[in-house]
């Protein structure tokens, strides 16, 4: 097994989930409507568990603690992709965002249930159940605000116009795509944006949503490698504000 | 959390008779069925005093689960580490569910939801007034997830048994919830009092913050009160904010001082012959002006709250468009 390829990839897996989860977290209390408060908060507690499973397998690589790595690095030892780091704006960019984002979470993990690295494969199969919900839940709210009314849908569309660089960005190449690919431990980003392309394109298409036409993509890269916006930033340091206060501390 | 649902002190000494509009074999009726312990359920008759009485305390509890996730919600970005992290989420998504089966429960006493935020964000309906206040750090959140869940459970034990039955069944399953968010909070609070100097400091300095917010908690002394009483005979009121706070102080303050923290009231002690807890008074004062909008965070919690009404106005107008799907214009 290629431990350096494997922990790459855990990394930016998880540091993904710890993101978006800490995102969709952050509408605790102020969604637009209550059911809405309570769902972003049930997948915000999905994607924790998810990124302390995959933290989990890495410490068993021999990294530090989960709650360590989680809350005492620094932004650019952070491997998530740009799209998560965003703030949540408004519903409509947060809903679309959620959109993109599980739907290749979900094809991701479906890849890692079949991995031939053991432990990642035993997560996803647990993991990938608990997605479908999310995806469930994001496909219902695009096609309903999208075809509700004209301000529903011209936010809709703005909102998939704004985010479908940055979602291009999840699928930026690590260094060891050839060796995961030859070992069977994860088929690629590449294929994984094949697939996701598959699915989404047709749904949004199904909602009355104008995919942004082809020569307009320019994936937003550097995530991967620890270039990150300054929103990043702020959210680590809030983040881990109570934790560095004696992260020797049982808190 | 959280819903203390104590009269309002503006409302005490309404003096005008409440009952003389209604028909007294009716009346005579209904408060025959309480008396027998019956539950009084959405479309059977009841005085407009008890609907109004009920719609009032029912949507103060709601909206106090509510503003209630302002304070600990802004420390679930900040919380220390998984374990807190994920269970304070849980913990407030509790929260604002139970907004959502509370207002339902008062909706079918013939107020909207939209009408219950509504009149929250003008200011027109109380909340628990404890959220007035900040929760300046972690060990602030710790100390509302254990003492101010604490208080609340006490008041909503007592109001399941009430006579209304929709309120009742929310408030079974709300306490089940709660009994969680107590463990919880008792948790954190032992984590931090058994801790470092720092986590120790942190902890007493959040309680003394807390403790006349608590001590307000249960409302004022309400025996001087005549709407009290008619509230209790139709057991909308179980218990009076007395009783409660004293169950409170019997509860918890062994509790507390086990951790080794002190309660910041040099008066505080159980008066061996009656039983009965001994305090200083707290500032009703302070309290009135408070709950009249004077406190350090109410316009903060209400401008957050409208802010979040606000922009989430265009989902809702969605929500409301019919079956038939918006078809985008060719030209």
């Amino acid at each position: 097994m290629n431990v350096a390829a494997i922990k790459e990839l855990l990394y930016k897996v998880a540091d993904d989930q710890l993101v978006i989860g800490h995102r969709n977290s952050e509408w605790t209390g102020l969604g637009p409507i209550l059911e809405e408060d309570i769902a972003f908060s049930s997948m915000a507690q999905d994607k924790l568990g998810h990124a302390q499973g995959c933290y989990q397998i890495l410490h068993d690589l021999g990294e530090a603690e989960p709650d360590q790595i989680a809350f005492s690095r620094k932004a650019n030892q952070f491997h998530n992709c740009h799209f998560v780091e965003l703030p949540n704006g408004e519903y409509d960019f947060s809903l679309m965002r959620h959109f993109l984002f599980d739907h290749a979470d979900q094809i991701r993990f479906e890849m890692f249930a079949n991995s031939s690295f053991e432990p990642l494969a035993k997560l996803a199969k647990k993991v990938k159940g608990e997605i479908k919900y999310h995806v469930f839940h994001g496909n219902t709210w695009i096609n309903k605000l999208s075809t509700a009314n004209e301000v529903s849908h011209i936010r809709m569309q703005t909102a998939l116009n704004e985010s479908w660089n940055y979602a291009l960005g999840i699928f930026e190449a690590g260094s060891f795509e050839t060796e995961l690919k030859n070992e069977g431990i994860f088929e690629g980003e590449n294929a994984l944006q094949n697939r996701w392309l598959e699915v989404v394109c047709p749904l949004l298409e199904k909602a009355g949503l104008k995919v942004p036409e082809q020569h307009t993509w320019e994936p937003v890269l550097g995530g991967r490698r620890g270039y990150h916006l300054a929103h990043l930033e702020a959210l680590v340091t809030e983040m881990s504000e109570v934790f560095q206060i004696d992260p020797t501390a049982t808190w | 959390m959280y819903g203390n649902a104590y009269i309002d002190p503006n409302e005490v000494n309404k003096t005008h008779s409440v009952l003389a509009d209604e028909d007294p074999k009716l009346l005579a009726e209904f408060e025959a069925r309480i008396e027998r312990g019956e539950k009084i359920e959405p479309k059977d008759w009841m005085p407009k005093e008890y609907r109004k009485q009920l719609i009032r305390m029912i949507e103060q509890h709601g909206h106090s689960e509510i503003i209630g996730a302002l304070p600990e919600g802004t420390w679930i970005t900040r919380a220390p580490g998984f374990k807190r992290k994920l269970a304070l989420m849980a913990k407030v998504q509790d929260e604002v569910g139970h907004a959502q089966l509370l207002y339902s429960a008062a909706e079918t006493l013939g107020k909207s939801r939209e009408a219950m935020i509504n009149d929250l964000i003008t200011g027109k309906s109380k909340y628990s007034n404890v959220f007035n206040y900040p929760a300046f750090t972690w060990a602030d959140a710790c100390i509302i997830a254990w003492l101010i869940d604490a208080g609340a459970i006490i008041n909503q034990v007592a109001n399941a048994k009430g006579s209304y039955g929709p309120y009742c069944r929310a408030l079974d399953r709300i306490c089940t919830e709660e009994s969680f968010h107590l463990k919880y909070g008792h948790d954190n609070v032992v984590t931090l009092a058994t801790g470092t100097p720092v986590q120790r400091k942190m902890v007493q300095e959040a309680l003394n913050r807390w403790w006349p917010p608590i001590m307000h908690f249960f409302g004022p002394s309400d025996k001087i009160s005549s709407h009290t009483e008619i509230l209790m005979k139709w057991k909308v009121k179980m218990a009076t904010n007395d009783d409660m706070r004293q169950q409170f102080l019997n509860m918890y303050v062994p509790k507390i001082w086990d951790l080794g923290l002190t309660v910041p009231d040099a008066n505080l002690k159980k008066n061996a012959e009656t039983g009965k807890w001994e305090y200083t008074e707290p500032d009703w004062d302070e309290f009135k002006r408070v709950i009249n909008g004077g406190g350090p965070c109410n316009a903060e919690r209400l401008a957050v709250r409208r802010n979040a009404e606000e922009r989430g106005r265009w989902v809702r107008e969605a929500l409301k468009a019919g079956q038939t799907a918006y078809v985008v214009p060719f030209a």
